[in-house]
């Protein structure tokens, strides 16, 4: 906007104002009537749906699944729509930081003086895909299964090691999709597909060893898995054999 | 709406003359109960002119065409408000100490009179505020309200919103389950991975390089003394700027100046 627009805009909104009503009653009867709305929607909520607690928290216990509060879910599935490892710091903060930069000095790179929507296609059109990616990616986050059941055929080089190996793969398939791996990591036909690497032949890449190092010393964001290995190093050994018989 | 006389702004009784010859004074208790008030008001405003800057606030007209969109700015504060009001109800008994707290909210949740009703205002108070405050942002960017003057009032908004999201992350911890716990962590370690600042934050936001007991009181002192002081203030200046550079008018109300407005009256007329 130049000098001109300025005071042409100052002018047009003073004779609108002059025009218009007083704050006080007509905008704070509307102000308030919402305000009754607003209070009755969060005292039905908290009514309907009331305030439930989980299972105290346990940082030795391997039965969780660590999901955001609903409005985060977009940031949370943007990190599976990026894949590659080394783009995973870009989607964890590149995306959003870039997205809130560019939010906080919109009004000094949008500097027309056009302000009806449809007169302004290229801010109009970027702020409906906005408004679609978010409810998109929300509907993705609440749309994913509990990451608690994984369902894998018993690998042949397992099964013909006898009957011990078949029960500690299935004991560690057990610990497994109990820890939530599921959440972030893909198992064949379970699990989702990010942020994590997908599992599905993770022992044909990986020996135990380097399996067993990642679990206690994982990469962020993945949790660490030192407390299981040190309350319960049986279960800690049925995971990493699990694991490395992925192939 | 209804065209409402508006009452002409008090004038100070006490500053006008007397007239001869006229009985003054208040007569009957009401009397006197209307003077004390008057007296107490006076008094107050003798001492910091508060009045003027509240008829400045409140009298200040709205342009036309002000519709039910504009009211999703005040919805927001006011669902601030519930939170504040339900947290200060939450935070005389919640323990925010690694042992106690899941304990103590278990308390507000059974034993408690009301406990698990406000435990749930507060928790779906701040869906609602998040909702609220997302339409607001959406009103403000498709009627181009962010544009000239209103600049900086855009960016403390953002402010508000960056702020608003850290309430709820840092209030998703508190009550301590499994579900708030590996949430936070995998949160913490998500922020770790940011470039530069990445691993200095998520040690801040876990008061160390693992996530201890000292973590959830700080989460706590977050989510109770630094963030909502930075709101409250952010908002009053929000409000203030709102006050001061007046509320947009939908993008497609047309100003009329004087000539086409007594044109547009002669039709109407007709």
């Amino acid at each position: 906007m130049n000098k001109q627009e300025k005071e042409q805009y100052l002018r047009d909104y003073g004779t609108l104002k002059s025009q218009g009503k007083p704050f006080f009653p007509y905008a704070v009867a509307k102000d308030s009537a919402m305000a009754i709305v607003v209070m009755a929607v969060i005292i039905a909520m908290s009514i309907v749906l009331g305030a439930e607690l989980g299972p105290k928290a346990d940082p030795t216990s391997t039965t969780y699944t660590p999901r955001p509060e609903w409005y985060f879910f977009f940031l949370f599935e943007l990190l599976k729509v990026i894949k590659p490892p080394a783009l995973v710091p870009l989607a964890t903060i590149g995306v959003p930081t870039i997205c809130l930069i560019l939010l906080f000095l919109l009004p000094f790179y949008d500097r027309g003086p056009e302000r009806r929507p449809e007169r302004r296609p290229i801010a109009t059109t970027a702020g409906i895909f906005v408004v679609c990616a978010i409810g998109y990616l929300t509907y993705l986050g609440a749309a994913a299964g509990p990451p608690t059941e994984i369902d894998i055929p018993i690998p042949a080089n397992v099964s013909s090691q006898g009957p011990e190996a078949v029960a500690n793969f299935e004991a560690g398939s057990q610990v497994v999709a109990q820890s939530g791996c599921a959440a972030c990591h893909r198992f064949g036909e379970n699990g989702n597909s990010g942020p994590g690497p997908a599992l599905t032949n993770i022992g044909a890449r990986l020996p135990a060893q380097a399996i067993q190092r990642t679990l206690l010393n994982p990469s962020a964001p993945m949790p660490s898995f030192s407390a299981l290995s040190e309350e319960s190093p049986k279960q800690f050994a049925q995971m990493v054999g699990f694991l490395a018989a992925l192939k | 709406m209804a065209k409402i006389k508006l009452p002409a702004p008090p004038s100070n009784p006490l500053s006008s003359p007397k007239r001869p010859g006229k009985k003054y004074g208040p007569t009957g208790p009401l009397g006197h109960a209307e003077e004390a008030g008057l007296t107490a008001v006076g008094w107050i405003d003798e001492r910091t002119s508060l009045s003027g800057g509240l008829r400045w606030a409140m009298f200040r007209k709205v342009p036309k065409g002000t519709n039910w969109f504009y009211t999703l700015g005040s919805a927001t504060m006011f669902a601030f408000l519930s939170q504040a009001v339900t947290g200060v109800f939450l935070a005389m008994y919640y323990e925010p100490s690694a042992t106690r707290a899941y304990e103590s909210i278990r308390y507000i949740n059974n034993e408690v009179f009301l406990g698990e009703f406000v435990h749930g205002m507060h928790r779906w108070g701040s869906s609602v505020m998040v909702i609220l405050i997302f339409l607001h942002m959406g009103r403000t960017f498709f009627f181009g309200a962010y544009k000239y003057p209103r600049e900086l009032n855009w960016v403390i908004g953002v402010a508000l919103l960056v702020m608003t999201m850290t309430m709820s992350f840092s209030g998703y911890l508190l009550p301590f389950d499994q579900r708030s716990y590996w949430a936070t962590i995998v949160g913490v370690n998500i922020n770790g991975t940011g470039p530069l600042v990445g691993p200095y934050l998520s040690e801040f936001l876990r008061a160390g390089p693992y996530f201890g007991a000292t973590t959830l009181s700080r989460f706590y002192a977050i989510h109770m003394l630094m963030v909502p002081g930075a709101i409250a203030a952010l908002m009053g200046f929000h409000l203030y700027l709102v006050a001061k550079l007046g509320t947009t008018a939908p993008p497609w109300i047309k100003a009329k100046g004087p000539e086409e407005l007594r044109e547009d009256e002669v039709t109407v007329e007709r």
